[in-house]
Formats: structure tokens, sequence, C-alpha cells
């Protein structure tokens, strides 16, 4: 294993203060594990909290800022954070209004969040949370913990953060996040596998032609293996699974997101072939991201992400946003 | 009814003693439970139980528990806040259910540590959803409580009914190997998850074990458990 680390135990808090020190909008507590805007709570507006485990930024504390989240708790790497640090961040960004809490599908981050929200219903601070599960790999849920959640948590972290800072409140925010959630899906390829600093070794290993195809972002096994293709071959398999589940029409919001070890250029690439497929299909890209925005370590592959937009996710969408990792209009 | 071969008492000082021993034992087989992770999982099991029952013995040495609920809510709590992932939840929640149902009691006897682990495992279904057959800790946990509570119910004594317990808790968790996961990250694996230990089997294991020994330690050492951790177990 050859890391940027110092050791494995101190990764993310070593990142943590690294992220502070970069980030003078950002205020990192230490001790809590949260990190929130330096501004702190707005009265009356309400308060959205994310998190999950550590690697893959920018996911979720580098989507901390105006127009975007209030609070980010980060996990050890690739695995769920704790109650306490949600307690924590709900207690920060309560501004009156509520929380809600924006959670992945995986067994530990549902849990821990669910205790979190009990331990705040408490304190009496007002939760909801949203479970994001658009990873449509995961064929067969009946048999798993269910769909994973992976792209669409930067489509509702931006949609519902732009709608909070209008000043909807907690149940108008927890429907526009379903609605995110209802109208996304994603599909994740992995060329390569990553390697978490604790286990030291790569999360599962792969022929030097061979691809895993609809990979989850801790390297969760997908549908199959399978010879790599073009990147038009790859787009086309991604898109299939996508339209499959969810047929595309009208004007999408697409997302080709990097696993952190893909350079930008493939990227762009694979965003070519995507395009073109959907323009094949009367589908019209009207926005886009193309980078690493939901990244699994040095995993190399990318996941493409589709939102089927609707008016008020446009607008929401173009809203202005001033975050580490994203921001435009302000 | 047998009467019980020893009198052991089932005290604050031997469930701090019982939990001790279960904290270093995952410390020793940390490496071992993170590899059963790293086939079917992410590889983090024994990293992140470690860590949370560290932090355990930090808070038991630094805390002055008056009765066993009190140890198992402290160490329950304790969990929550330092494993992560579902087996913090998990493991935290049962300890801290166990505790609720020993109330305020300053010794347990058989029925009432049977009682408890019940209670216990009653936490980990309601929160994991898991059924048995699942792969998971349930499947370890699950044959074992019913033998602890056969085994109190046949008035049996302590360190048998334990015994019985650590047998089932090993068959359980040897049992997960064939079966295919369908809960948690492992699920994801489908087929590709049979033939693997499934670690949250092989923790329960450990903590289960560290119980009986604790009782067999106790019993060898005379009632006052607290002088064992610094017995003949070496460091």
């Amino acid at each position: 294993m050859k890391k940027l680390i110092n050791a494995p135990d101190d990764v993310v808090s070593d990142a943590l203060e690294g992220l502070a020190a970069a980030h003078p909008s950002l205020a990192v507590d230490m001790d809590s594990r949260v990190v929130t805007r330096a501004g702190g709570p707005r009265p009356g507006k309400v308060g959205l909290v994310s998190g999950g485990g550590s690697g893959h930024e920018p996911l979720h504390a580098g989507f901390v800022g105006y127009g975007m989240l209030d609070a980010a708790c980060p996990g050890e790497v690739f695995t769920s954070p704790v109650p306490d640090q949600m307690l924590a961040a709900a207690r920060a960004v309560d501004g009156g209004a509520g929380v809600l809490q924006i959670v992945k599908n995986y067994t530990g981050d549902v849990l821990n969040f669910q205790m979190a929200g009990e331990l705040a219903g408490e304190e009496g601070i007002e939760v909801r949370s949203v479970l994001v599960n658009d990873d449509v790999a995961v064929e067969d849920s009946l048999y798993t913990a269910g769909r994973r959640g992976t792209g669409a948590t930067v489509f509702v972290e931006k949609i519902a953060g732009a709608l909070a800072e209008q000043g909807a409140d907690l149940a108008a925010l927890v429907t526009v996040a379903e609605q995110v959630n209802a109208r996304t899906r994603s599909f994740g390829i992995a060329l390569s596998p990553a390697t978490t600093p604790a286990s030291g070794r790569p999360g599962f290993t792969l022929a030097e032609d061979e691809i895993e195809i609809g990979v989850g972002i801790h390297g969760e096994p997908g549908r199959r293996r399978g010879p790599i293709g073009t990147a038009a071959q790859l787009a086309e398999t991604a898109l299939d699974a996508i339209h499959q589940d969810l047929p595309l029409d009208g004007e999408v919001l697409v997302m080709v997101n990097g696993m952190g070890g893909t350079p930008l250029i493939e990227l762009y690439i694979v965003f070519r072939e995507v395009r073109r497929l959907l323009a094949a299909r009367g589908v019209a890209v009207a926005r886009n991201l193309v980078g690493n925005y939901v990244t699994s370590l040095e995993m190399q592959g990318f996941s493409l992400t589709v939102c089927k937009l609707t008016e008020q996710f446009t607008e929401l969408w173009d809203a202005p946003v001033q975050t580490p990792a994203l921001r435009w209009g302000r | 009814m047998t009467t019980p071969r020893h009198s052991t008492i089932l005290d604050t000082a031997f469930f701090t003693a019982w939990i001790t021993r279960a904290a270093e034992a995952v410390e020793a087989d940390r490496a071992r439970l993170s590899d059963l992770d790293a086939a079917i999982g992410d590889g983090d099991h024994g990293t992140n139980l470690d860590r949370g029952f560290a932090g355990v013995l930090r808070v038991l040495d630094s805390t002055d528990a008056r009765t066993p609920a009190n140890v198992l809510a402290l160490t329950g709590t304790t969990l929550i806040s330092k494993v992560g992932g579902a087996s913090g939840p998990l493991y935290g929640s049962a300890f801290r259910r166990a505790a609720n149902i020993l109330g305020e009691a300053e010794q347990v006897d058989l029925p009432g540590l049977a009682a408890a682990l019940e209670a216990a495992l009653a936490a980990v279904r309601k929160l994991g959803a898991a059924r048995d057959g699942d792969k998971t800790m349930v499947d370890a946990l699950a044959p074992a409580v019913a033998a602890l509570g056969a085994a109190a119910a046949d008035g049996a004594a302590l360190l048998d009914a334990l015994d019985a317990m650590v047998d089932a808790a090993n068959a359980g968790a040897e049992a997960t190997i064939p079966m295919q996961a369908s809960k948690g990250r492992a699920s994801y694996l489908g087929p590709r998850s049979i033939g693997h230990l499934d670690p949250g089997a092989a923790s329960t294991v450990l903590i289960l074990t560290a119980l009986r020994d604790t009782a067999a330690a106790a019993a060898r050492s005379g009632p006052d458990v607290e002088k064992e951790p610094d017995g003949d177990d070496g460091d």
C-alpha cells in the first residue's frame, strides 16, 4: 500500500485538519467530528445534515456551504459515522426550523442516523430523514440491504439545499428531496479497486482486462464482471441499466463521476458518449457535472447519474451555491 | 434441581471483568475479524470493534459503575459512540437492552443473565431486521441465547449453562459459512458470500466466550473476581 498518509488511524483527523485549514468558510469541530458552515445556523432556516464514511470526498464535507449542506459528519474510511456526530451536527445547525438528515442507504448509515434522530428528538429538535437509494446495479433488494445510495446524494443535497436557502419548511424539503431521489438513477463501473488505509489491501481484485459492472461506492460487487470495452460501450452499458429502470425523456441532469482514480480526460470522453446516446433517444442534457464528486478512494472507473429534471429542479439546481466542491452564481 | 457447584457471584465486578476480557479478546483477534470482513465486507470489523472496546475500557476505568446494568449500559453507549457502521448500533443496543432488563439488581443469577441476553438478541433482531439464516451475528447469538435459556430453565449449573451457550454460538457461527448473506454490505456479493464465516457471528462468539471464561476464572479463584485480571493470564 502506497498512500499519502501519516498513519492509518490518523487519516480522517489529519484530513479534517487540512480541510479546515484550506477552507475558512468551514468550521471543523475536531472533537465532535462535525463540519459546519463557519457562520453558524441561520434562524428560521432548516438545517441540512448529511454524512457517511470518509473516502468519498468531496462528499459530504465538500458540499457544506451556502446553498447546500449546513453540516457533514465524516465517519472512518468507508465506515458510517456515529450518532454522537449527527446529534452534535443537529444541535449545531438547528435554527429552530428543524433538521433534515440526508442518508445514503447503507445499513450502518441508516442505523446511526436513526439513533441520532431519536436522540435529537428527545432534545426537542425536529428531525426528518430522507433515504437516498439510486443505484440500479442492485437488482434484487429482497435478498440484499436494498439499493445503495450514491450519486443522487449530490443532487439531493444541492436541490434541497437551494430550497432550504429560500426558507422552505422541513416538510417541503422532505418532499423535494424524495422527489429528486425518485427521479434519479445511478450505475457505476470500476476498472480497478480501492484500498482502505486500515486494511492495506485492495477491496477486490480484477484481471488486467476485467471490469466490475455495477460496482458500489465501497467496491461492493455489481451485476457481473466482464472484459473492458470502449468508453462508448461502457457508457451505453451504464445508460441502458438506468434507462431500463427509469425510462428517460425530456431534459435531464447528468453527472459523470470519477471514482477518485480516473483522469478527467477520460470522464469527458464518457460524457461525450452519454450525451450522444441520450440525444439518440431524444433526451437533452440540460445540466451536467463532470468530475470527481463521489469518490471511492483511488478506485478507477466512473459512475453515471441521471436525474429527470422538472422546472423546479432546474431552477433550484441553478440557484447560487458556494461550497468547496460546487460553486456558482454567487 | 441440581445445586450449582460454585457460588460464583455475578455482580458488578464480574460484569466488569467480562467486558474487560471481551475487549482483550477483540484486540487479540482484531486482524482475524478484519480478515473475515475483507472476504465479504470492507475489511474493518476488527478495527472498528477494537476502537469501540478500547473506548469502553477507558470509560469503565474512569467511571464508578455501581451495578451490572451500569457496566452493560456504559458498554453499549460507548460502543454506539465509537464503533460506527452497523455493528456499533447493533452491539451497542444489545448491551443497553440487556442493561435495561437487569435494572437496579446488584447481583444477577443465571435466569437473570439468560433474560438479559434474550433482550440483547431481541434488540439486535429489531434494529437489524435480520432473520435466522441471513448470515449475521444473529446466527451465532440466537442459538447461544436459546441454549443458555434452556440450560437456565433446566436448573443447570452456571458453568455448564455457559459452556452450552458457547458451544451453540460456535456451531451457529460455523453454520454461517455456507449461508448466502442477505443483510448488510455482504448481501451485495450474493452467491459470492457463500463459503465465508460471517465476521459479526465471529465477534459474537468472542464476546460470549469471554463471558464463559470470566465465569470459569471466577470459579477457579473464588468469589473475589476483582483479582482475576491480575491472575495467571499475563498480558
